[in-house]
């Protein structure tokens, strides 16, 4: 019997089993994919929001802030690539001057710190590459980029280890309410749990019916990216946002952590759970309205294109609730924009409803909040050889776009939560991430898989069940 | 810095193809001091995986497979003084010849050279450049992966296949996944033509009955774990699909052939000017980048067809590296140069810049042409005045194409020439 089981294992599952994993309880994460972090926080804009956009008063307005903060002091103690590089909402006319300042308002009352409305010259003064008929901007100096799939991987490894199970490759069939427990039942097996954190994403709405009646429902809405290559990245400075209108907060163009340059999203509705597809159509949209911010970029150093689903739901706010038949099930659904900025802070909300609902969780003696993490590519030459010299495992490159070296392979394959997948290892260690999106790197890190994991070479997969690579031996 | 510091007269950066006969090229010249840099495990580049036959034939009048052509470049190096290393990634260059290497043994060291030969060859487009809408299960390969899966790993990668362009990769790929039992259901070619060698559409595909659709290209993707379906559309004159032409096949299986790209990391990293239509440096008729003391061949400068080419091309460079070193590294880039441009019908040219008065008797430049025709004549002229002409009785995008200009001609120079295509009519 588990204290707690969350079912999903994206930033929302991850956030609550990283601090509950530091409680004195026996928890789980249930997950039908193959790794976690493999639904909407892989593929979305990356981005740490200031908390400007959320209207005042709403949970997400509270929780963009106060997440975006948490996030600042996780991200080095967890090894996560971040970088606060700040984030300009641009204005083209008198209109959108006065959306800037509508904004700024909505920043200042949400406790948003450090705002300021640049003019047009200040604008162009620290983002160069823009559009110059720029009339104004304002700059938000606490917004951030982040890896997203690398903060949720290293919460749940910190989880892992402080003794909270993975469940991976269990998809939730079924679930039974008893008077003081949950029977969950799962693709692979059965299991008790005395309380659920439902944080199923765009499949929230279906776990919460499985168990009792649901007061919402979710409409995941499409957005497709480029994201190109890292000799783009440097084209602009922050993350530039043009104004939100009804559709949304519109096309960024943002630097990634890797240094590459991510454009997008556009805006799609009522999407099936499983079309993660993308079209000629909505990325000419993309394009077309990015070249509005900047028309410094070149398409063709397009390195992948993708699309993410927003677990929009039927209500304008977060849900954070218990549901509607049990104060010990804890709905943690419709985590839309900017649920990776308020990530953390909803995990808190959530341990809260959880305790309210009456679950006593003492902190244990003994946790562990960090993890280290080596990248390659950061250390100085002095670091490198030293690495080396221990482990020569370091001084093998396997991605040269990257620079990831097999070491960097084999940690990921021997963290507390080895992924078996080559984008699982590419999540992890940065692998085929680059300009040739694998073409060299991933045969070798398939047999890297195989031979570590023990895992027969037709048996490796790219990433979701079924994504066979090879077919047979011959 | 407590890094160790090497060396040598001669850099060459690749141990594949171009590096091996650059290396050998330097050592006949009178180089002794001479290092080869390789990232893999073996020498021999991408010959390694190219198990199937028709490499040499130039060269050395027989049909050899890759791994035969690289043997005999890899035995000759190992009679010269070269040193090899393995499994050594170059993670930095710059201007003064400084490398930044890295390997298991020795970590992170540097090397210093009088010369330096850029020769990393070229890496294939993928999906992301051509913006291939669709699901985005497993099953689409670049073809070169799929050859290294099914020549050096030995496992086929699908049982039924399309192709997304008739470049020479795809069109052995074709064969080679025809042979051992799967399926190829279909080439497809966004252009009219295909780049691929002529004798390769009729070894490979003709032979086999595959179909190749020209002006078609793959405009939808099935497969949400791995891939099941493919649709091709046929695209009209500026190569848009024509909708209500799509085909659909299925299959568990794409594999792109879709052009190659020179691997010049490096070389931007150095601040060598390269050249947009080549995606390789720019280099003089001697190999040598704008960059003093830095030279470039084979397909990390521009895209070859035949290994053949690459590997005279490379010994070129090694000669013209040899005589940089042992004329006590004097630049020849103050000398006065003259630029050959694209004229008519031509995509690009190699070299890019001539040096005036230079030692050879005769100038040899490659192009390649932006269509096919028949009974051409190919023009060097400067301004109003044609210098030379060359008969062709065909030309194609697909075949490079070499003209010897005798130097003679080039005296009194002092604007750039181009080449050009007069054509006898497209086909």
């Amino acid at each position: 019997m588990y204290d707690v089981a969350i079912i999903g294992a994206g930033i929302c599952g991850a956030s609550v089993a990283y601090y509950l994993s530091q409680k004195k309880l026996k928890i789980c994460v249930i997950e039908k994919e193959t790794d976690v972090s493999m639904g909407t926080t892989k593929a979305n804009s990356a981005i740490i929001h200031a908390g400007y956009d959320p209207k005042p008063g709403t949970i997400m307005a509270r929780l963009n802030v106060r997440g975006s903060a948490m996030i600042k002091e996780l991200a080095p103690k967890l090894s996560v690539p971040y970088k606060q590089i700040g984030s300009l909402v641009l204005a083209f006319d008198e209109r959108d001057l006065d959306t800037i300042n509508l904004l700024y308002n909505r920043g200042i009352q949400n406790g948003v710190v450090g705002m300021k409305i640049l003019s047009s010259r200040e604008t162009l003064e620290i983002e160069p590459n823009i559009r110059t008929d720029v009339k104004g901007s304002l700059w938000a100096p606490s917004a951030a980029i982040i890896s997203p799939w690398e903060l949720c991987i290293a919460m749940c490894e910190v989880a892992a280890e402080n003794g909270c199970d993975f469940l991976l490759e269990n998809e939730v069939t079924k679930i039974k309410s008893e008077p003081s427990f949950f029977e969950i039942t799962t693709t692979e097996r059965k299991l008790q749990a005395k309380y659920i954190v439902n944080a199923a994403g765009i499949y929230s709405d279906r776990i919460c019916s499985m168990a009792g009646s649901c007061d919402f429902s979710i409409l995941p809405s499409k957005g497709q990216y480029y994201l190109l290559d890292k000799n783009q990245g440097d084209i602009v400075r922050h993350i530039l946002f043009q104004c939100p209108t009804e559709l949304g907060k519109g096309v960024l163009v943002s630097p990634t952590t890797a240094g590459n340059l991510i454009i997008g999203p556009n805006a799609e509705s009522n999407n099936h759970p499983e079309d993660l597809s993308t079209t000629r159509y909505g990325l000419d949209y993309v394009a077309v309205t990015a070249a509005k911010t900047t028309d410094k970029i070149n398409l063709r150093e397009n390195v992948r294109s993708f699309s993410g689903l927003r677990a929009n739901s039927n209500r304008d706010d977060f849900i954070i609730e218990p549901a509607l038949f049990s104060q010990r099930f804890i709905n943690v659904a419709g985590i839309k924009s900017p649920g990776l900025s308020s990530a953390p802070a909803i995990a808190e909300v959530a341990l809260d409803r959880l305790e309210k609902g009456g679950l006593a969780m003492p902190q244990k003696e003994d946790y562990k909040n960090s993890r280290k993490h080596i990248v390659f590519n950061e250390l100085t030459d002095e670091q490198k050889n030293k690495l080396i010299k221990e482990n020569p495992s370091f001084g093998n490159i396997i991605c040269r776009c990257n620079t990831v070296t097999e070491g960097e392979i084999l940690q990921a394959l021997h963290s507390p939560l080895p992924p078996k997948t080559i984008d699982g290892v590419k999540r992890r260690a940065g692998t085929g991430m680059g300009r040739c999106q694998g073409g060299f790197c991933s045969p070798r890190v398939h047999e890297i898989i195989s031979r570590e994991l023990n895992i027969p070479f037709e048996k490796v997969e790219q990433d979701r069940k079924g994504s066979y690579i090879v077919s047979e031996k011959f | 810095m407590d890094s160790i510091m090497l060396k040598y007269d001669l850099a060459v950066i690749g141990g594949g193809p171009a590096g091996l006969a650059a290396a050998i090229s330097a050592y006949e010249n009178g180089i002794r001091s001479i290092v080869v840099l390789e990232r893999d495990v073996e020498l021999g580049g991408i010959l390694n995986q190219c198990i199937h036959n028709g490499f040499g034939l130039h060269r050395f009048g027989e049909e050899l497979t890759g791994p035969q052509y690289a043997e005999r470049f890899i035995s000759k190096l190992s009679e010269t003084s070269a040193r090899v290393l393995l499994g050594t990634m170059v993670i930095g260059l710059n201007s003064d010849r400084y490398i930044t290497c890295v390997n298991k043994y020795d970590g992170v060291f540097t090397i210093q050279a009088k010369a330096v030969i850029l020769a990393m060859g070229c890496r294939e487009r993928n999906r992301g450049p051509i913006g291939l809408p669709g699901d985005r299960g497993s099953g689409i390969f670049s073809a070169g992966s799929a050859q290294r899966y099914m020549n050096i790993d030995g496992y086929l990668v699908g049982r039924r296949a399309v192709i997304l362009g008739s470049g020479d990769i795809g069109l052995i790929m074709a064969r080679r996944m025809t042979l051992e039992g799967a399926k190829v259901l279909a080439v497809a070619e966004l252009m009219p033509h295909s780049n691929g060698l002529n004798r390769n559409i009729v070894q490979c595909l003709d032979d086999f009955g595959i179909p190749l659709y020209l002006s078609h290209t793959v405009t939808d993707i099935f497969g949400k774990n791995r891939l099941d379906k493919v649709v091709i559309s046929q695209v009209d004159d500026r190569l848009k699909p024509i909708p209500g032409t799509e085909k659909e096949f299925d299959c568990d299986t794409l594999l792109l052939s879709v052009g190659l790209i020179p691997e010049n990391e490096l070389t931007r990293t150095a601040e060598i000017p390269i050249d947009f239509r080549t995606n390789g440096a720019v280099v003089y008729d001697d190999m040598q980048t704008e960059s003093e003391g830095i030279f470039a061949c084979g397909n990390v400068l521009h895209v070859h067809d035949l290994v053949d080419f690459v590997s005279s091309e490379s010994e070129k460079a090694g000669k013209k590296a040899a005589e940089y070193i042992t004329g006590g590294c004097v630049s020849i880039h103050k000398a006065a140069t003259i630029d050959i441009k694209n004229g008519n019908g031509v995509v690009y040219t190699v070299p890019q810049k001539v040096v005036i008065g230079g030692p050879e008797k005769s100038l040899e430049v490659f192009f390649r042409v932006r269509e096919k025709s028949e009974k051409s004549i190919v023009e060097v002229s400067s301004g109003n005045r044609i210098i030379s002409s060359f008969k062709r009785e065909f030309l194609a995008p697909g075949e490079m194409e070499r003209i010897v200009i005798p130097r003679k001609l080039l005296e009194n120079i002092n604007e750039s020439i181009a080449i050009s295509v007069k054509s006898g009519g497209t086909v």
